[in-house]
């Protein structure tokens, strides 16, 4: 006995996957942090292309789940294949992505205000952070310290 | 241009795979090395700054030792390839083999790694063996950091005066027999030249190098004399204070076989 087919499409498991969020900042997800390259929806399987942003990213795994559990809906093997065929970049976050950051207390990469305020006077204490993609800075204005997405 | 390493004659697979193991071992033994300043750097924005140095650096050993895995095609998985060498097996250069030291050595030691692996990673960009060209992209947009980081330490320790200053010098006199360990030419290298994986030979990579640090140096008022490294033993006969630290990384693996990261 075959599953029964669903009828699924890119644009379907594309919405699915806007549903998974960033396992380190969950308030961006990862269609919207601009990790999804391909998808390739196929009779038996579906084949998900992902972008690491960085190369030793330690949350690969977890979305590597995270995804592999948000399409089994669809009653197909998820393939999950992470590759630098194209090097993620900081310019593939979407507007919306880009909101999401800001809304949450990070300054979306290229911003140089503090996402709190708003003000420009602002000093980077340490262009590393607590991830890889993270460094620190701090609002002179409103004396807060906030993480900026590095730009890559 | 090359997908999959079975499209290499022989001998340039056998010249890549050692230039990969040549790059991921380097990666990982000074990743490794410098992540033991986790929780003891001199401030707490240096130990945040050097554990991300290490684990970017780390991240990169796994992908190329991924890489050299689908290269070398003997059954061995990364995890295998980076934990499951002896000593002597391993192909890091010996600028790597002086211990972390105290502050000043270790930014002196990766000062001289970080620029001679920039110079490595340019001299890949355009490699005709795609899956490498690939990779060196995206670790390149990382390393930038970690050249600007260590560009600043090196500038902010050679123009204080006093104690920062002789401390500095004193580990890059240690280092400095070393220091061109690096880029020093490897077996058969010739051959990824003439395929265009690499677009010069260690010769060539070891006078870019120089002429990039050398321009440095010359601000900051720091004579060195760094004498070209044997290719002989550039990365071979490694110090005791490595065999201390490959007894580190390789405990939970010993301890328990088969165990991943």
């Amino acid at each position: 006995m075959s599953a029964p087919t669903v009828l699924v499409d890119e644009a379907t498991v594309r919405s699915a996957l806007a549903e998974v969020a960033d396992p380190e900042i969950p308030a961006i997800s990862i269609v919207d942090l601009g990790v999804v390259e391909r998808v390739q929806v196929g009779d038996d399987a579906i084949h998900v292309e992902l972008l690491p942003t960085f190369v030793g990213c330690p949350a690969l795994d977890a979305i590597r789940q995270a995804v592999e559990a948000r399409l089994a809906e669809f009653g197909r093997v998820v393939k999950v294949e992470f590759g630098y065929r194209v090097p993620w970049t900081t310019d593939r976050i979407t507007e919306r992505g880009r909101r999401s950051l800001t809304a949450s207390g990070f300054a979306p990469p290229g911003d140089d205000t503090c996402p709190f305020c708003g003000s420009g006077n602002v000093a980077t204490d340490n262009l590393f952070g607590p991830t890889q993609c993270r460094s620190v800075r701090y609002c002179r204005s409103c004396r807060k310290p906030f993480e900026a997405i590095k730009v890559v | 241009m090359t997908n999959a390493a079975a499209d290499l004659l022989p001998a340039t697979r056998t010249a890549l795979s050692l230039l990969l193991l040549a790059m991921a071992d380097d990666e990982f033994v000074i990743g490794f090395s410098d992540s033991e300043w986790t929780g003891i750097a001199p401030m707490l924005e240096e130990d945040v700054a050097m554990s991300s140095l290490a684990q970017d650096e780390l991240g990169h050993a796994q992908a190329l030792y991924r890489l050299l895995a689908d290269v070398v095609d003997d059954g061995r998985d990364a995890d295998a390839i980076a934990y499951d060498r002896p000593v002597e097996g391993y192909y890091h250069a010996r600028l790597l083999d002086h211990p972390r030291g105290d502050w000043a050595a270790s930014i002196a030691r990766r000062y001289l790694y970080d620029t001679a692996d920039a110079v490595r990673l340019e001299a890949l960009a355009d490699s005709s063996f795609a899956p490498l060209r690939d990779l060196v992209d995206k670790i390149r947009r990382e390393e930038r950091y970690h050249e600007m980081h260590m560009t600043a330490w090196l500038d902010r320790l050679a123009s204080a005066r006093g104690e920062p200053r002789e401390r500095l010098l004193a580990a890059l006199e240690r280092l400095a027999p070393d220091a061109a360990t690096v880029l020093a030419p490897l077996p058969n290298e010739l051959s990824l030249v003439m395929a265009g994986i690499i677009d010069a030979t260690g010769d060539e990579l070891d006078a870019r190098w120089r002429a990039k640090i050398g321009r440095v140096f010359e601000r900051l008022n720091l004579s060195m004399v760094l004498p070209v490294a044997d290719p002989l033993t550039a990365r071979t006969n490694h110090s005791d204070a490595f065999r201390w630290l490959h007894g580190e990384f390789t405990a939970v693996r010993s301890a328990q076989p088969g165990a991943t990261w």
